[in-house]
């Protein structure tokens, strides 16, 4: 999705109110935004809480900054500055996480992403983003370019399978119709899931989100978990502060809880060793087969 | 000068009687600190120059010199730290607008400011940003990346420090002892000048020295200046004035006003 980042920003560059801030990173990805951006292009080195200060002062200036780093350095390391500086403000700064959930893969845990929209959405005002498809990108770029309020946006790595089609950018997508268990899916890894039931046949009614927090359940959906009255959520991020607790508790709310609630997530470091994203995914039982596997023969009424 | 001894002393005043009538402390860094935000508001803010208060624990200088320039009311003041104010305890976000940003923990003005100098270069606009942090809070790590970037990129900051030698819990130099501050800054090749933060027109001038870039001002200043039973204690970071050392407040400020009006004419 870096690419994808990249390249609709250079088509940004020459909007004059567009500031764009790295915490020294980049490298291989964004030369050519550098290149075109000029003096807006800021380095701001290795010093994320400043970095977070100085994008809300140029936010409140009426200039309008991106901030970038991989993900952690950015919501962990500045979470005080994100709170006070720019979210108690409501000043509409765009924080871009690179490398959501396990996306730095064998680096180690100091560069996952594990809890950033749980704590991030604790915050007034912001709203979080979770492209999963290349193509969602530009459309979210095109629309916080717009915003009004702070964002965070967790870049990953696409997984469109080739025969699908994305619909357009919408917080709730209905990505596969189907007569069996209900699955609400957030974030990139849906693509390769999307891929796996696709293959085994199993007809599973597929919804994927893709902004935070959730701001209307969509009928359909309602009416999806009501008949089938079971329900899988899968999310790469702890269980605090998931998708999955703020949707079971707009259900609640709605008195619409299915019968059967499943709940997959991210789950630390199980065994202690370290891999691939893949590798974690696996671990946490959030890779396809563990999926196929846990929904091949579900029954639903 | 546009700022007189008389209201130096109306604004000494009624900064104790604010805090005297709200029951709250903070008074020693208010008091340390309110020459230095008049001098600012009344001296050396242009109509294109903004200023953001570090040590928000001070915000009722702040108010009181927002009210010397009839930017607050009297009644604004006299809501201070009571339930359903404007005034909060810190600077609040949003609800003055004469104060950009909220603060209160420390270590975060310097960077807002920052980016408010980056805003104006970036825009082309002319203008000023003028940053008060305490001493102590030059224990935060951010404060010293927000000074990297602000010589970096050579923004027009005026950055000044309320020298006053305490802290929340004791004397900064018994805790994280950062003395020589201003020659630290100076190795951030920060051109840096040194003044009595009680003296005013050396203030005035040391604020309004045309400069290129940042520029520090380390102001030494008396916690509690003024006010001889709290001066340099560091229990006034906190105390509240009781009506007899409130009584005894006004006559030793009153008195210190006269001896300044001397100096000052
Ligand atoms: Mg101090």
């Amino acid at each position: 999705m870096r690419n994808a980042f990249c390249s609709t920003l250079v088509g940004f560059a020459a909007k004059p109110d567009f500031v764009f801030l790295t915490g020294d990173l980049g490298f291989q990805a964004l030369e050519p935004l550098r290149e075109e951006m000029g003096g807006r292009f800021i380095n701001a080195g290795v010093a994320e809480q400043n970095m977070v200060s100085v994008a809300a002062g140029l936010g409140k200036s009426g200039l309008r900054p991106w901030v970038y780093s991989i993900a952690p350095f950015l919501y962990a390391r500045a979470f005080e500055q994100i709170r006070n500086d720019v979210c108690l403000h409501g000043i509409p700064v765009v924080l871009v996480g690179n490398g959501g959930g396990y996306g730095y893969g064998v680096m180690g845990g100091t560069h996952h992403a594990l809890e950033d929209y749980g704590v991030l959405l604790s915050l007034p005002s912001i709203r979080a983003y979770l492209p999963a498809f290349d193509s969602d990108v530009s459309e979210i770029i095109r629309h916080l370019m717009e915003t009004e309020h702070p964002a965070y946006l967790r870049l990953g790595i696409s997984e469109q399978p080739a025969w699908l089609t994305p619909p357009p950018f919408a917080a709730w997508r209905h990505l596969m119709h189907g007569t069996g268990p209900t699955v609400a899916i957030a974030g990139p890894l849906a693509g390769g899931i999307l891929d796996a039931l696709h293959e085994s046949g199993i007809s599973a009614d597929v919804w994927l989100v893709s902004e935070l927090p959730i701001q209307a359940l969509p009928p359909a959906f309602v009416s999806n978990v009501q008949r089938s009255q079971y329900l899988m959520v899968i999310e790469e991020h702890v269980r605090a502060g998931s998708f999955g607790q703020m949707l079971a508790h707009q259900l609640l709310l709605a008195g619409t809880a299915p019968g059967r609630f499943i709940h997959r997530t991210a789950l630390g470091y199980v065994s202690g060793r370290y891999g691939s994203q893949r590798f974690h995914r696996a671990e946490c039982g959030l890779d396809p087969a563990s999926i196929v596997n846990e929904l091949t023969g579900v029954t639903v009424s | 000068m546009r700022l007189t001894p008389e209201l130096l002393l109306k604004a000494r005043l009624r900064l104790l009687r604010m805090h005297y009538e709200s029951k709250v402390g903070h008074i020693g860094g208010n008091l340390s600190c309110l020459d230095i935000l008049m001098t600012v508001y009344h001296e050396a803010l242009g109509s294109l120059d903004q200023f953001v208060l570090s040590k928000g624990h001070s915000a009722g200088a702040l108010y009181v010199t927002l009210w010397s320039l009839g930017l607050l009311s009297d009644a604004d003041l006299t809501s201070f730290h009571k339930d359903g104010t404007r005034l909060s305890g810190h600077p609040p976000p949003r609800s003055i607008p004469e104060i950009p940003f909220g603060t209160g923990s420390l270590g975060h003005g310097l960077g807002l400011a920052a980016g408010l100098a980056l805003g104006k270069k970036l825009k082309g606009e002319g203008g000023r940003l003028f940053c008060l942090t305490s001493d102590g809070e030059w224990n935060e790590g951010s404060n010293w990346e927000a000074l990297t970037f602000i010589r970096h990129h050579r923004l027009n900051i005026t950055l000044i420090v309320d020298l006053n030698g305490l802290q929340g819990f004791g004397n900064t130099c018994d805790i994280a002892d950062l003395r020589p501050l201003a020659a630290k800054f100076r190795a951030f090749r920060l051109e840096t000048l040194e003044v009595v933060g009680h003296d005013v027109p050396s203030l005035a001038e040391a604020l309004g020295h045309a400069s290129q870039g940042p520029l520090a001002v380390v102001a030494t200043t008396k916690k509690g200046h003024g006010v001889s039973f709290m001066e340099d204690l560091f229990e006034w970071h906190y105390l509240p004035l009781s009506s007899e050392s409130y009584r005894q407040a006004v006559r030793q400020v009153t008195s210190l006003c006269a001896t300044h009006s001397a100096v000052l004419s």
